[in-house]
């Protein structure tokens, strides 16, 4: 095969490779396309000596630039928290009150606090802090251990019946099933159901009026309005943790259910809990 | 096995499509052109829709508008930043974009409109790419010389002053790509502020890169690649096809009276041969920026730009012969005079055929009367375009600049509060799209016993309340509406929240529902 053939079409030297008579023409590169080339090649080598690049043994070369991806983060975490610095600093000062009081902080609290919320609280209380269940609903207006800033700091801090911390809010009711008859359980149970609704046999009204008056008072006040000191709560009005109705108001205080809430304070630190309660407190029923 | 001899072969009469020996190349390299300075009429006319359009954009973003103290006084301003889009006395929000894909309905169908009644007008007058190379070419013009020097200059080696003249050339051309760059940037600022800040690179990385990219992009396509642009890259040419028809008005060679062309016409009718008017001068050619010649018909290249007519009708004065040898014309009347010419298309054409014995043009030959321009098609266009237009305007005229939208809370969608009562959260926006600040009364309406309580707001829970709104702002407000239990009716009740300005009896409603448990009934 010679080596010089030229195509007779096109009038270009082909490289002299055949097959089947098929001839690959001998076309230049065009002139931008090579000089690109050789600018991403010398690109290249210069971005793995500037940039980390090479695999080492137990790293990679670090590159002149010492740019580290960890660094970025670094530094862009580290702007984030500088932008937060003056708000934190604020909370830090001041008392949940004040914080709640203060236009700019409190939409700053209400924002971190939610956000910590959707993360640890919303497993019992609910994603929109609904509760269910046994777990209370934070929407509404009726506390069982006060709805102040500082009584909701103080709970979220602490917990509720949480026996690893000596603050812990605790109360606890006695099983009435051992200190009073079953009979009269049904009495009381129809007393209190009275208090906010109807009931089917209002002769039991009376009797039970007798029985809250003599076991129940102690803790539910008078009136059964309920006492916040001790987390007992207001038997008169609609909202109930467990169930409304003389059934489950009886089967309450045959065996009362006590739920526990852990204390926050030491996984979360104060500057959060302190977030947090401004947050519940703006849901719409803090006092 | 019968076998048939050679003689007895049937031959095809078939030719290879793609032949060696006739094959084109794929590939092309590009031929440069060198486009002659025209005169004339509609070079005038290009010159001047050159500086109108030019204008605009170069100028527009300096006028000012005086919208009072809460807004920018730029005339035409996309204020990304803050979402909002002033032009003169109309401002949009970004809800309101539609205002905008009304606008780009009405340059499409008014894109069909044009060109179906004067062709490719867009292409040959006021398409930027056609401006801006207008504009290059005055630029190179300047420098090198007309059509003769610049090839000259081109075919030559490098010297000195060759070497002057292109850097020069490109210099001025990057500047004026620049300058293109620049001023697009200040659509979307205040100019003046801008503009300093750019020179004392204080604007924003986004300003420069803008800057670059347009600045690379025009010279690119308005110095570099010229016509490529529209033959290769554009699409409008493909898409005339389906929009010209033929009555539509384009730049059309006349061959009817121009052909038989000749250089040595005496001669040739001296001899006794037909002549046309074409005396085949190549003016036509020289000043087509787009390199092609008219004589060869309707062709995709020709953005109808008119300078061949101007030229050719430059000769046709100068040969004592009546004008519009190329001129606009529609391709059925084209059509009809070729008959008239061809005889009914029994041979060539024969020039002493349009022509009276006194030769004058004969009285049969058809021309483009403006009633052609009103057809069902252009009609139907132009009642299109009008629609949407109106469209537009009507609703333009009677938006609301005062608006309140509300989201419902869904998680809780009701709170149970102590004594029994409903409470329901809504997340109530208050638009306020003028530039002026104003106080607003939000009403309830429906929603027996209910009253509305303002989070983070010392105003009583009430039906109404007042509120004071920021001009040219969206107001959040959280609102919480609380309904006693007996007055409660479904589980889901509808209500009216409406808010009104009764300074300006400008008013807007929204219909809310408010949920309630099933049990409280």
């Amino acid at each position: 095969m010679s080596s010089e053939h030229i195509d007779e079409v096109s009038g270009i030297s082909t490289t002299g490779h055949e097959w089947d008579g098929i001839r690959e023409l001998n076309n230049p590169l065009p002139r931008w396309w090579v000089i690109t080339f050789y600018i991403t090649v010398a690109w290249a080598v210069a971005y793995t000596i500037a940039y980390p690049a090479w695999p080492m043994l137990s790293s990679a070369t670090k590159g002149v630039l010492g740019y580290s991806s960890r660094n970025a983060v670094k530094i862009e975490l580290a702007a984030a928290e500088a932008a937060k610095g003056k708000y934190v600093a604020a909370i830090q000062q001041k008392t949940v009150s004040e914080i709640a009081a203060d236009d700019a902080l409190r939409e700053f609290a209400v924002a971190a606090g939610g956000a910590t919320f959707k993360v640890n609280c919303v497993q019992c209380h609910g994603s929109g802090a609904q509760g269910s269940k046994g777990f209370p609903n934070l929407n509404d207006d009726d506390w069982l251990w006060g709805g102040t800033t500082e009584q909701i700091q103080q709970t979220i801090a602490h917990g509720i019946r949480f026996a690893s911390d000596p603050d812990t809010r605790q109360s606890e009711m006695p099983p009435f099933g051992d200190i009073i008859t079953p009979e009269q359980i049904a009495q009381v149970g129809a007393y209190v159901a009275s208090l906010s609704g109807k009931v089917q046999d209002a002769s039991l009204i009376e009797p039970g009026a007798k029985v809250f008056a003599e076991n129940c008072v102690a803790c539910h006040g008078d009136n059964a309005k309920g006492n916040k000191e001790l987390g007992a709560p207001n038997l008169t009005d609609a909202i109930w943790l467990y169930a409304p109705g003389e059934t489950a108001i009886a089967v309450q205080v045959r065996a009362p259910k006590h739920g526990v809430m852990p204390a926050w304070i030491g996984r979360l630190g104060e500057t959060k809990v302190k977030e947090l309660a401004v947050y519940v407190h703006s849901l719409g029923g803090g006092e | 096995m019968h076998v048939l001899d050679k003689t007895q072969m049937e031959r095809l009469e078939a030719k290879a499509v793609n032949s060696a020996k006739t094959r084109q190349p794929l590939y092309a390299p590009r031929k440069k052109i060198f486009p002659k300075r025209a005169s004339g009429s509609f070079r005038r006319f290009k010159w001047l829709v050159m500086a109108i359009t030019l204008g605009i954009y170069y100028l527009m973003p300096w006028l000012r508008w005086d919208r009072g103290p809460f807004a920018p006084d730029q005339a035409v301003l996309i204020d990304l930043a803050n979402r909002r889009f002033y032009v003169f006395f109309i401002e949009i929000w970004p809800q309101e974009f539609y205002y905008v894909a009304g606008l780009l309905m009405m340059a499409g169908i008014g894109l069909f409109l044009i060109t179906s009644t004067v062709g490719r007008a867009w292409c040959g007058y006021t398409c930027p790419q056609t401006v801006w190379v207008d504009l290059f070419l005055v630029v190179e013009r300047g420098i090198e010389g007309d059509r003769n020097a610049r090839m000259k200059l081109d075919a030559g080696r490098w010297t000195a002053r060759k070497l002057v003249l292109r850097v020069s050339k490109h210099a001025i051309w990057l500047v004026i790509a620049a300058a293109t760059g620049g001023a697009w940037i200040l659509y979307f600022a205040d100019a003046p502020t801008l503009i300093g800040d750019v020179f004392n690179g204080t604007a924003a990385s986004v300003a420069y890169v803008t800057i670059a990219v347009l600045t690379a992009t025009t010279y690119t396509f308005g110095g570099l690649m010229r016509e490529q642009v529209c033959t290769y890259m554009c699409p409008w040419p493909r898409i005339q096809a389906a929009m010209l028809d033929e009555n539509s008005l384009t730049v059309t060679y006349n061959d009817w009276r121009g052909e038989p062309r000749s250089r040595h016409a005496k001669k040739v009718q001296a001899a006794g041969q037909p002549v046309g008017d074409c005396v085949d001068c190549n003016a036509c050619v020289a000043v087509c920026p787009m390199g092609i010649d008219i004589r060869d018909g309707q062709q995709l290249e020709c953005i109808t730009c008119a300078l061949c007519l101007d030229a050719c009708d430059g000769v046709m004065n100068k040969l004592g012969k009546e004008r519009g040898l190329i001129s606009y014309a529609t391709l059925s009347d084209y059509n009809a005079n070729m008959a008239v010419a061809t005889a009914g298309g029994s041979g060539p054409v024969n020039p002493s055929l349009v022509r009276t014995a006194d030769s004058t043009f004969s009285a049969r030959l058809a021309h483009f009367h403006i009633r052609k321009i009103f057809r069902p098609r252009t009609s139907f266009y132009m009642g299109a375009w009008t629609a949407v237009g109106l469209a537009l305007i009507y609703s333009l005229l009677t938006r609301d600049r005062l608006e309140i939208n509300v989201l419902h809370d869904r998680n809780p969608q009701f709170v149970t509060l102590s004594d029994g009562s409903i409470r329901n959260g809504y997340t109530v926006k208050l638009l306020n799209m003028i530039p002026e600040p104003r106080t607003i009364v939000v009403t309830m309406q429906g929603l027996q016993g209910a009253e509305m309580s303002v989070v983070g707001s010392d105003l009583p829970a009430a039906r109404f309340f007042a509120i004071a709104v920021e001009p040219d702002r969206l107001n959040m407000l959280k609102v919480f509406v609380r309904q006693p239990a007996d007055e409660v009716r479904h589980a889901a009740q509808t209500f009216k929240f409406r808010v009104e300005d009764r300074a300006s009896f400008e008013s807007d409603e929204y219909t809310a529902t408010f949920n309630a448990p099933e049990i409280a009934r």
